[in-house]
């Protein structure tokens, strides 16, 4: 896809530049006329989202931090005077937080749409690893914001998660010690926090450059996961889908708008706008919403160790995925058994959010008597993560290898042109369906 | 050089250009460059260890006639809460009364605090499943209750339930008069 280049200096600045420094003709190739597949619906766009968000976060986030100290005594107060006294720091500082849950928002539905249209599968399996050390920069990333205004939250969040490490053999406590640069959680760690939270989003954007070239080695997948076999599969990126992803973006960005400007502490927790005080845990710790569902299945093992070992294998899991799916059929539009189990996983993630936010013991339906089977009774939310954490490993390592070897997937379409002109009640009705979206 | 005459054909290296004298320069160097990226490695991680102000203030002292029998009072140590509780007769007898039941980290109770001073009991107050602060009074045990995760501890801060794997630690403290501890 990455063919010979269409630009053409047009100039004589133009030629002058481009053999010095080809950025136009790069630019023109990777922006513009880029060959995209014709077929790619609205679940394509949150690339370009997730491009948006990251920029919006870098732009409040430098901005944030020329009005915030990382100091332990003076942290919270500075956040306090961003949002009373810094002109429009109430604005910035709710962008910034709002949209690290837009980020995370876009980049699970972008993750669920590569899922099920087998992005992952070869040629993509660098493209889909670099996506996956984006999200883990993205969650490393978005933990140490959240310490950064020191209020109990932040900070007893901060004990909670770096005691994680403490659980490990051996290196555990050394390590935590290291992390810390004290015997605690204090001073040290919020100035290395907010230094490494400073550092890691420009980390984030160079992957991104990788993620991107990655992408245009084979090009974009397409909800038929059938390869592009001609030029008539493809339409040139502009105007076609830069218009496309700007159309989503205006949508999400009126999404993001009514958190920030109608529900802006919606996603957060009361207790963060109480100063930390290292000697009173607040009554419910909880992580992020985002992180609910690595949190839930933390907590569904009796065992530390385990809980920690299993955690991060939920999001190693998905670093191996390319070669657990043994199907060879990309998209589950074509494997209506593979279909069936991911909607169930979606369905399983999103159990395990719920069970991540309620305290475990606590039970999941009110006032429902049922029996103790071992260490818990069964209506409460530890046993509910519990189901879910079997259901989401052996969706990676049961489901999707055995599946690929038993499964009747239906026949997939020649080319990506073939089901759009031999249908042609799907494809008018498609493309009349965006005017009527715009007006 | 002798070498270079021998074994001399069509394509010979030039003189110095002995294959073995080569791999040896090459892997001497890359060895040394190694050692030294290692050697300026380290003081960029150890930087984030605690620094020598923090290890400075790492002890305290606490004078005990403050604290009247039943009370608990609660110091900051090394950045952790530090609970120092003067112990009832009744919590006394509670523990030594459990030495010997079933326990995840079995300890007795005259372990857990100094010899002829049982009154006194000083913990780290940070729960050993993930540092939260455990509260005094909570659980079905009569000593300590964790927030977080539901760890329940007993009159001697030994864990008795929840997910907790030890006791409350008891750190390194020492008594410098009948009234005065140094702990750290």
């Amino acid at each position: 896809m990455s063919g010979h280049s269409t630009y053409e200096p047009k100039s004589g600045f133009e030629r002058w530049l481009d053999e010095r420094l080809p950025i136009l003709r790069w630019s023109a190739d990777h922006m513009m006329s880029f060959p995209t597949p014709k077929n790619l619906n609205y679940w394509w766009t949150f690339g370009a989202i997730l491009a948006m968000c990251l920029g919006v976060q870098i732009v409040t986030g430098i901005i944030l931090a020329m009005h915030y100290v990382p100091h332990e005594s003076l942290a919270f107060n500075s956040v306090e005077r961003i949002m009373r006294d810094v002109n429009y720091g109430w604005l910035i500082r709710y962008l910034h937080a709002n949209g690290a849950s837009m980020f995370f928002i876009a980049v699970y539905i972008h993750m669920f749409r590569g899922l099920y249209y087998g992005s992952y599968k070869a040629p993509r399996e660098v493209l889909w690893i670099l996506g996956c050390i984006i999200f883990f920069l993205m969650i490393a990333t978005a933990f140490m914001g959240y310490v950064l205004p020191w209020g109990q939250m932040s900070f007893h969040g901060a004990v909670v998660i770096t005691n994680l490490i403490g659980s490990l053999p051996i290196i555990g406590k050394p390590v935590t010690t290291w992390l810390w640069g004290g015997f605690a959680v204090g001073g040290a760690t919020l100035n290395r926090f907010f230094s490494l939270h400073y550092l890691l989003p420009f980390m984030i954007a160079g992957v991104v450059g990788l993620h991107i070239w990655a992408l245009h080695v084979p090009g974009n997948n397409n909800p038929t996961g059938v390869n592009v076999k001609s030029k008539e599969d493809t339409v040139p990126f502009h105007p076609y889908y830069t218009v496309k992803d700007g159309f989503a973006m205006s949508v999400f960005l009126i999404m993001f708008a009514v958190f920030v400007f109608y529900f802006p502490n919606v996603l957060g927790h009361a207790d963060n706008y109480v100063p930390a005080n290292p000697l009173v845990t607040p009554a419910h710790i909880v992580p992020e919403w985002y992180l609910l569902p690595f949190y839930a299945i933390l907590r569904a093992v009796p065992d530390k160790l385990i809980g920690v070992l299993l955690m991060f294998g939920a999001i190693a899991a998905l670093f191996i995925l390319p070669w657990l799916d043994t199907s060879r059929v990309r998209s589950m539009r074509y494997r209506p058994t593979a279909k069936l189990y991911f909607m169930i996983f979606v369905l399983a993630c999103i159990v395990l959010g719920f069970c991540g936010a309620h305290p475990p013991d606590q039970q999941v339906i009110n006032g429902f008597a049922t029996f103790q089977l071992l260490d818990s009774d069964l209506n409460t939310w530890v046993w509910l993560s519990r189901i879910g954490t079997l259901y989401y490993f052996a969706f990676f390592f049961f489901i999707l290898p055995l599946l690929g070897l038993t499964e009747t997937p239906l026949p997939t379409p020649e080319s990506i042109s073939e089901p759009v002109l031999s249908n042609s009640a799907n494809a008018p009705a498609g493309a009349a369906a965006s005017p009527e979206k715009r007006g | 050089m002798a070498d270079t005459a021998v074994g001399a054909g069509p394509d010979h290296h030039a003189a110095g250009d002995d294959p073995n004298r080569r791999d040896f320069i090459h892997i001497a160097a890359s060895v040394a460059a190694l050692g030294a990226v290692g050697a300026l490695a380290w003081p960029f991680i150890d930087q984030m260890n605690p620094a020598g102000d923090t290890l400075a203030l790492a002890s305290i002292e606490f004078d005990l006639s403050k604290v009247v029998e039943g009370q608990q009072v609660t110091l900051k140590f090394r950045g952790k809460p530090l609970f120092v509780r003067h112990r009832t007769s009744a919590e006394i007898a509670a523990a030594i009364k459990d030495d010997h039941a079933s326990m995840r980290d079995p300890q007795t109770d005259e372990v857990r605090h100094k010899p002829g001073k049982a009154e006194w009991l000083i913990l780290l107050g940070s729960c050993t499943h993930l540092g939260c602060v455990p509260t005094f009074g909570g659980g079905e045990y009569g000593g300590w209750f964790c927030p977080c995760h539901g760890s329940v501890y007993d009159t001697s801060g030994r864990i008795r339930k929840g997910p907790a794997p030890k006791n409350l630690e008891v750190p390194e403290y020492a008594f410098l008069s009948e009234t005065k501890v140094k702990v750290g």
